[in-house]
């Protein structure tokens, strides 16, 4: 199991990176070794093992349906570059 | 040209019709100040955890259990990751693979032409949370509104290969799945505010081809009408341009409702850009059988059944039985009319005329909601004036009167019989006494009868009504006056 840099450039463009050519293949020696992690973990002999979701083995963690005041608009808005009429700001985004 | 066949696959979203969010508690409202209603958890914070609605997940087993699913024992919660300002984490929290929704391999039967049905496979009922919402600010740029952001969201997908196979199936699907979740009581169902969307995935192909066409899928439809035309639009464009030997394009299409055209939105990312992968913040769930039956039990008759008890039961006509059970209290405004002990035929009769059409004109209701003030005519008044006409006490004609009088007022059809004294009259020696004044004041009608304009009847018995102020027996009125003439 091993990753192409074409694999790495697609990852990183999906993750909105702008990476040079040379962090690229540094990031592809890096991806590969823990790759190479996983390929480890898949010699081990897993028979009559079930897959399971989660570390932890606790199931039906849910909520009641009762609705509670969140933050006030301010402290939303706080951390956000740019905030108008309540709102976040962001670039003009064309389509639908 | 060839003969191209069309294939529709279906995507309808349901908003849930739950008080708080589907991983926050905050409170779930249409409308109101932007960004009024959002928590760390719900503006994707650094460090706020998820934790699911339990209602949420029960009104998804409800709808998966309704549309005939399997239910999974075992489900859980994936993170759908893409970027759009109108996500705040960088991903959706939604359900992927075959067997992993809360529910799937499904159907619903939906009526086609001819009383027959056609059944629609359901692929999957899943789980997951809507985005924010977009909109463009005067002065340019975008504003984002986050209180839409993790409303719970149902997702409902038809199976491959789709069962739709026309512009008029794809609106229907869509508007009994709709009458299904407004009766379930999980969505309120408008599509005009956004909380149920529909988007059709349609594709042609060649008649006899055992490939199916590229699809593109449209979004922004309105209503079920437009779905109907955007899937009609579609099915022209794409046999265009496959008679042109073009190509058509996996692509997102937007639906102009003023020039009923499709238009360009964007390109689909492939299903492996989403990189889905459980989300680690959130527990697997199970389902046993305790919680499957405790979901199913809450479901009740669905409309289809109640459709086809109507006919069978109380042998009412498919139509009056279909605009009965249209809607979920109107149908059991009409049961609770019966088990008054109203004749299911008349009781049917008052509802889908008189009573229809002045709950209309009044914007009033059998059930107060969404600013329509709830009538004051119940079962028992439906029931008491239907057995008032059932046993002679009034006609049917004094019957409307009494009715728009208990309609206005409330009063019970029996006290406003009496305070009127609108009772019938069915003394013959009275009826016969109206006839013969009848005759006596009409020389000229009665002239026309002997040189044997016999439709004059009509008007003579029209008169004797008039004379008894409405309240004569019609029977007995239309017999005294044959026999006043000697018939
Ligand atoms: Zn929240």
């Amino acid at each position: 199991m091993s990753i192409s840099l074409d694999e790495v450039r697609h990852v990183a463009k999906l993750a909105r990176l702008e990476m040079g050519e040379a962090d690229l293949v540094a990031l592809q020696s890096e991806l590969n070794a823990l790759l190479g992690h996983f390929q480890d973990i898949n010699a081990i002999d897993v028979t009559g093992c079930q897959p399971k979701p989660h570390a932890v083995p606790r199931q039906n963690v849910w909520a009641d349906d009762e609705p509670v005041f969140g933050l006030p608009r301010e402290a939303a808005l706080q951390n956000a570059a740019a905030a108008k009429a309540g709102l976040f700001l962001v670039p003009t985004i064309i389509e639908d | 040209m060839a003969n191209y066949v069309l294939s529709v696959g279906m995507e309808v979203h349901a908003e849930l019709l739950t008080e708080s969010k589907m991983f926050c508690r905050c409170q779930v409202a249409f409308g109101g100040e932007p960004n009024s209603r959002v928590c760390p958890v719900c503006l994707g914070l650094p460090g706020a955890l998820p934790v699911p609605n339990k209602h949420a997940i029960e009104l998804v087993m409800k709808t998966a259990l309704a549309l005939n699913c399997t239910i999974a024992r075992d489900s859980v919660f994936h993170r759908k990751n893409y970027f759009y300002p109108d996500l705040p984490k960088g991903y959706q929290i939604s359900q992927y693979g075959e067997t992993n929704p809360i529910g799937y391999h499904g159907w619903i039967d939906i009526p086609t032409e001819g009383g027959k049905t056609k059944r629609i496979k359901i692929a999957r009922v899943h789980l997951e949370e809507d985005t924010g919402k977009l909109m463009h600010l005067p002065g340019g740029g975008s504003g984002v509104d986050l209180n839409r952001a993790g409303v719970p969201l149902m997702e409902i997908v038809t199976a491959f290969p789709p069962d739709i196979e026309s512009p008029e199936e794809a609106k229907e699907y869509g508007e009994r799945l709709r009458q299904l979740l407004v009766y379930l009581g999980v969505c309120d169902g408008k599509m005009e505010e956004g909380s149920m969307r529909a988007e059709p995935n349609p594709s042609v192909r060649p008649e006899g081809s055992e490939t199916y066409g590229v699809k593109t899928e449209l979004k922004n439809l309105g209503s079920f009408r437009s779905v109907f035309g955007g899937v009609e639009f579609e099915r022209n464009r794409q046999i265009a341009v496959l008679e042109e030997g073009g190509e058509v394009y996996q692509e997102t299409r937007g639906w102009n409702e003023d020039t009923q055209a499709s238009y360009v939105m964007r390109v689909k990312e492939s299903e492996n850009d989403y990189r889905y992968f459980p989300c680690p913040d959130l527990m697997p769930m199970h389902f046993d059988d305790a919680m499957i039956e405790r979901v199913r039990a809450t479901i009740g008759e669905l409309p289809i059944a109640k459709w086809q008890r109507y006919q069978s039961e109380f042998g009412l006509s498919e139509y009056d039985a279909g605009v009965l059970t249209a809607e979920r209290p109107w149908a059991e405004f009409f049961e609770a009319c019966v088990r008054e002990g109203a004749d299911p035929k008349a009781a049917c009769n008052w509802m889908n005329s008189d009573f229809a059409r002045l709950l209309n004109e009044t914007g009033q209701s059998v059930v107060a909601h969404e600013g329509r003030t709830l009538s004051r005519v119940t079962p028992k008044h439906i029931a008491e004036l239907t057995t008032l006409i059932a046993n002679g006490t009034i006609n049917g004609k004094i019957g409307k009167q009494v009715f728009g009088d208990m309609f206005e007022s409330g009063h019970m059809p029996k006290a406003i019989v009496e305070a009127a004294g609108l009772t019938q009259v069915s003394d013959t020696g009275q009826v016969d006494t109206w006839a013969a004044e009848v005759c006596a004041e009409n020389p000229d009608v009665i002239e026309k009868y002997r040189n044997g304009q016999t439709n004059v009847i009509g008007f003579l018995v029209g008169q004797l009504m008039k004379k008894s102020q409405g309240r004569a027996n019609p029977q007995l009125a239309q017999e005294a006056i044959r026999k006043a003439l000697g018939e």
